[in-house]
């Protein structure tokens, strides 16, 4: 909502100024959203005419003119404005003034000629621009008059960003009801002078009217017989409306906006020789569509609302009229509406057909059920001030059930304190609900309230508390820090918090990233395992319109993005969710939150002390052993589009997969325009945040005793798979076994490799001796040698 | 007499003049060894008087010991000598850097900002939630009493990926969730991503949310909840002066609403381009739960009450470290993130 300060102020006048008055209404809750001056400051420019006007001597593109400013003599102004006119008014800016562009008017000889003035442009006020040259003014402009004074422009535009509750603050009225509710100064009578009585004429002329449903409880009509519609619409009306943000069209409909802003009942006029028979209000038919007024055709669904003639649709009741129908320089008759459409009948309507109008986005927010009928009277009053004629009388059809009808709500003073934790006095209270308009009547505990028709909002008590709160002053509300009876928050020892798993990385080097959950379709294709097919309905692009199944196409793009800023070794993670369909659920999607992480580049950061190597797979390894702390988590080979097939593996805990991680592939890599191959994994976060509980154990007395066993097999042998054997035989004084050297080259075949292993022997009995550690390591080289064909080396 | 005399002076001397180990046990050999000069005398002895061979004896004695003392310090001074030149040989340059395996990583500014959050409410007895991030309409809107088609629905400019199904477009269905499985009182905050189909200058189409319920039968008013959140952005802002404000609002879920401001913490309140030359920056959305959204979960809203508020995660990170371009967060440019380390 847009509007001028001094039209508001024509309908009540309080002692505050602008900038009071803006700080009042925000403190309201009517946020005051941008306050800005119509022009720029500036002084000594007056309404000039032009009273002669000849050929510069020396120049083609310039005129000598002679400007009646309202003095004596009239000033010499040279002047290149291509639409200058003799008679014409223009702003005329004085010598000593200073303009807003910061130029400075001096008496100035142009090509010989001697100027003592300047004509202005709107552009040269800070107005906005109106066609070219300079500013004409209406005849009416009285000479010499302060241009500031003539086009109002000691004014403020305010622009309100309302709340969808306050649809009653969508008019001026309706903010001046406000500020009288929030100031105490009282409401301007307007001067609605003179009713329009119907005129009889050609036997009441003019369509019947019926209703069919509860979307439209009050319908206002009347036949207007104008004389000069094509009138222009005064200055004044003009300037009203484009200070509320809206153009000037003729003056019928210019008439029918400047009301709705004013009272906040939206109106529309027919014009009566493109209506056929009576008129109905209701629910569109199959197939039957409309051209609107913005040049559309519209096919209308069953759930829109529309008003009919005997032929068909002629408007979207609320939304917007038919383009046959509508008002044109040709109009003579016309028939004006004011109806009360409910806010269902309009909701989502106008988002849905992709046309928007002030009218629906009043409806969809609830007009004064009260309204209509005064509104129709203003407006028609207007018309015929302006454009002259005659009215019909105005038909009214009203089904008070399909009204809203005023709720009556009991408000407990006790229960207005227990919600605000303060206390107001009870008469400060009562007082408040008279000014915002409601009826109280008071009662033991409290009142009985009934709001006024126009704030639709006031339904419940809890409404009229806020009401309270509000008028009083949000300002006012004390600060008391709550009592709270002291209880621990339960506390799982067994869980890692996000910040716990965040830190271990921190410190082995990886930064934390966090990247948008939707994705390129593309890159998830080329990317995931299992690419999503959780496409958006409306993505913002084609680049962020998928849901993510992996986070590594987040990843991968960080990658990407630093790589071209010369980012070197590049060490990422990222916690968050991913994304799959799943029927089985309540909601039909799985949203599991997991770990991922990337290393691209160098094992180390370079350094002279440390040798420059590329970072492998099982550097990465590393980093999730350290993650996991169950035991029992295998590796197994994975097989995924988008990593290596021999640098990948599936993180499996009982048979499982909890994670995986790998190699990017070479063609993936080469996707992503990689110049080498980071390495990627991602895990369940239920799997990282898992943390072990400690179970004592007593601490051996004795020493370990140690042995190493290097067993030589073919290559093809996993060494994971032989030290889960070798450990699954071990027997219980065996505890631990550790593989510490893979050795291949010369002294071992080809094809061969020997893997070394340590083995310690606690027995917590006793002091272990060698005879017993020959015994474990032989029936472990033993059934190395039954299961892989392994032998000693 | 004289004569041992002037052994022992030249023992001594020679014994400084040499500078290696090697060189010093050969001249021991001289004054002690089988043949040495001393050795020789006390050999000599026995042609001595025997009146005199105690003293010359003893004189003898004398001389041998201050030598071998003489000899042991030397070697001593040696031994010493030669472990300083062994050690200088060895010297390092202390100056070059120390040998790092790694460079540290750090938290996401987001996250940093997430953890501050859940740090200070939990302090409050407040406990995490969480909910799903694609949701149905009914908990993302209905069941806040944002029905269908209100102009409210329209204001959230939502991502929808079937139909009745979005991707959450606030934590506030988390409340709703939270009281349906979970005894009264409640007291919780959730954080989260959130999504609204807007990207420009000042929006991303992902962003983060902490919302924050606490539903009891007793001690919750607006003058509480003006007095918790307060309390919050003081210690957030680590300023105990730190003023704040209440401003009406509307919010389908809470009645009555209000926004929070906070003294604008860069110029003090004074005015500057990032509070619109206010004084205030808009923080927070909160107010009492509206008693549509209880009646529906058999909560009683003449017993109970509640209260809710919507922190944008963000907005506090730009404010408290001076981050003037939201976008920046989704970026990632790792030499940004590097400065919350």
């Amino acid at each position: 909502m847009k509007f001028s300060e001094s039209w508001l102020r024509t309908w009540v006048n309080p002692t505050q100024t602008t900038a009071e008055l803006a700080h009042l209404l925000t403190m309201a809750g009517v946020e005051v959203e941008a306050m800005e001056p119509v022009a720029p400051l500036f002084e000594r420019v007056v309404v000039g005419q032009i009273v002669s006007l000849e050929k510069h001597p020396q120049a083609d593109r310039l005129n000598c003119l002679r400007v009646d400013i309202g003095e004596e003599e009239p000033l010499d102004i040279v002047c290149g404005a291509p639409n200058v006119a003799l008679g014409m008014k223009a702003p005329c800016a004085l010598v000593g003034a200073q303009l807003p562009g910061g130029m400075e008017i001096k008496v100035a000889r142009v090509r010989g000629v001697e100027s003592r003035g300047m004509m202005c442009s709107a552009k040269e006020l800070g107005l906005p621009e109106v066609g070219q040259g300079i500013l004409e003014l209406s005849e009416d402009a009285l000479v010499g008059q302060s241009i500031r004074t003539f086009l109002e422009l000691d004014d403020t535009l305010l622009t309100l960003k309302l709340t969808p509750n306050r649809a009653d603050c969508l008019s001026i009225r309706g903010v001046a009801r406000e500020v009288a509710a929030l100031t105490g100064a009282p409401l301007l009578a307007q001067t609605n002078s003179k009713l329009v009585t119907g005129v009889d004429r050609k036997g009441g002329g003019g369509p019947q009217i019926s209703l069919s449903d509860s979307a439209c409880g009050r319908y206002c009509g009347q036949v207007l017989y104008l004389d000069n519609p094509q009138r222009p619409t005064p200055d004044w009306l003009v300037r009203r409306l484009e200070r509320s943000g809206l153009r000037s069209k003729n003056l019928v409909v210019d008439v029918t906006n400047y009301v709705m802003l004013e009272l906040g009942q939206p109106l529309h006029a027919f014009d009566l020789a493109h209506l056929h028979g009576d008129l109905s209000v209701r629910w569109a038919r199959p197939g039957e569509r409309l051209l609107v007024l913005d040049g559309s055709v519209v096919e209308l669904m069953s759930d829109v609302l529309v008003v009919a003639d005997e032929q068909g649709p002629q408007a979207l009741a609320g939304l917007m009229g038919g383009k046959e129908s509508a008002v044109t320089q040709d109009t003579h008759h016309v028939f004006l509406e004011a109806a009360w459409f409910s806010p269902q009948a309009l909701a989502g309507r106008s988002r849905r057909m992709g046309l928007s109008s002030d009218s629906a986005y009043r409806f969809e927010r609830g007009v004064d059920p009260q309204g209509t009928r005064e509104a129709l009277e203003r407006a028609s009053q207007l018309l015929l001030e302006l454009a002259g004629g005659s009215g019909d009388v105005i038909i009214e059809v009203t089904n008070q059930d399909w009204l809203p009808a005023a709720t009556t709500v009991h408000v407990r003073s006790a229960r207005v304190e227990q919600l605000l934790g303060f206390s107001i006095p009870r008469e400060e209270m009562g007082d408040l609900l008279q000014r915002i308009g409601a009826t109280v009547k008071q009662v033991g505990d409290g009142w009985w309230v009934t709001a006024p028709s126009y704030r639709i909002d006031l339904e419940h008590e809890v409404d009229y508390v806020e009401e309270i709160a509000r008028c009083h002053g949000y300002e006012k509300i004390p600060e008391q820090i709550p009592l709270i009876p002291l209880a621990l928050l339960a506390h799982a020892e067994t869980r890692h918090t996000y910040a716990q798993v965040s830190q271990h990385l921190h410190d082995f080097g990886f930064q934390e990233v966090v990247t948008y959950s939707f994705v390129s379709a593309e890159r998830e294709v080329k990317t995931a395992r299992f690419p999503s097919t959780l496409t958006l309905l409306n993505p913002i692009s084609s680049q962020l319109a998928v849901m993510r199944s992996t986070l590594s196409i987040g990843l991968l793009e960080t990658l990407a993005f630093n790589l071209k800023r010369k980012q070197e070794n590049i060490k990422i993670f990222e916690w968050g969710r991913c994304f799959f369909p799943d029927s089985q659920s309540d909601l039909p999607y799985q949203q599991p939150l997991r770990l991922g992480g990337l290393w691209y580049g160098a094992r180390a950061p370079e350094q002279w002390g440390l040798s420059s190597e590329p970072a492998d797979f099982y550097d990465m390894k590393g980093v999730v052993e350290s993650l996991l702390s169950r035991t029992g988590v295998v590796f197994v080979p994975l097989q995924h589009p988008a990593l290596h097939p021999g640098r990948s593996a599936s993180i499996q805990w009982k048979g499982a997969e909890i994670g995986w991680l790998g190699e990017l592939h070479p063609t993936v890599r080469a996707f992503w325009d990689l110049p080498q191959a980071p390495l990627l994994f991602e895990l369940e976060w239920s799997m990282v945040a898992e943390r072990r509980w400690p179970q004592y154990q007593p601490t051996p007395r004795f020493q370990p005793v140690r042995r190493d066993l290097a067993l030589v097999v073919e290559e093809a042998v996993r060494a994971g798979d032989l030290l889960a054997v070798l450990r699954e035989n071990a027997g219980v004084a065996v505890t631990r076994i550790d593989l510490f050297d893979v050795y291949r080259g010369s002294g071992l075949p080809d094809g061969q490799k020997s893997l070394a292993f340590c083995v310690t022997i606690q027995d917590s009995e006793k002091a272990s001796t060698e005879s017993e550690l020959d015994l474990v390591c032989r029936a472990l080289v033993q059934v190395a040698g039954e299961r892989f064909g392994a032998r000693l080396r | 007499m004289q004569d041992l005399q002037q052994l022992q002076e030249e023992a001594l001397a020679l014994f400084e003049c040499l500078d290696t180990p090697h060189a010093l046990e050969d001249a021991k050999a001289r004054y002690l060894g089988k043949t040495g000069a001393l050795t020789e005398r006390l050999k000599s002895l026995g042609s001595l008087p025997h009146e005199a061979r105690k003293e010359v004896g003893a004189q003898i004695n004398q001389v041998k010991s201050v030598i071998s003392a003489a000899l042991e310090e030397r070697r001593q001074a040696l031994a010493k000598q030669q472990q300083d030149r062994e050690l200088s040989a060895s010297a390092l340059d202390i100056t070059l850097p120390g040998r790092q395996m790694v460079e540290r990583g750090g938290a996401h500014p987001v996250s940093r900002t997430l953890e501050r959050i859940e740090t200070l409410f939990h302090g409050m007895g407040f406990a995490v939630a969480e909910g799903p991030e694609i949701e149905s309409e009914s908990y993302n809107f209905s069941a806040l009493n944002i029905p269908d088609d209100h102009p409210a629905r329209a204001m959230h400019d939502t991502f929808y990926l079937a139909p009745g199904y979005v991707l959450r477009t606030h934590t506030s269905p988390v409340q709703v969730r939270y009281l349906e499985s979970h005894p009264l009182p409640v007291r919780i905050i959730a954080p989260g991503r959130v999504y609204r189909c807007d990207s420009d200058v000042t929006h991303t189409p992902m962003f983060h949310q902490v919302e924050g319920l606490w539903v009891a039968d007793s001690g919750i008013s607006l003058a509480v909840l003006k007095g918790l959140l307060s309390e919050f952005m003081r210690a957030f802002f680590e300023r105990k002066d730190l003023p704040t404000r209440f401003r009406p609002s509307f919010f389908p879920f809470t009645e009555p609403s209000a926004e929070m401001d906070i003294g604008c913490v860069i110029c003090a309140g004074q005015g500057c381009r990032v509070c619109s030359h206010t004084g205030w920056l808009e923080v927070l959305g909160c107010g009492l739960v509206q008693p549509k959204v209880l009646v529906p979960l058999g909560i009683d809203p003449e017993r109970y009450t509640g209260l809710a508020f919507g922190l944008g995660v963000e907005r506090l990170a730009m404010i408290r470290y001076g981050v003037d371009d939201l976008r920046t967060f989704y970026e990632n440019d790792l030499r940004f993130l590097r400065r919350f380390q």
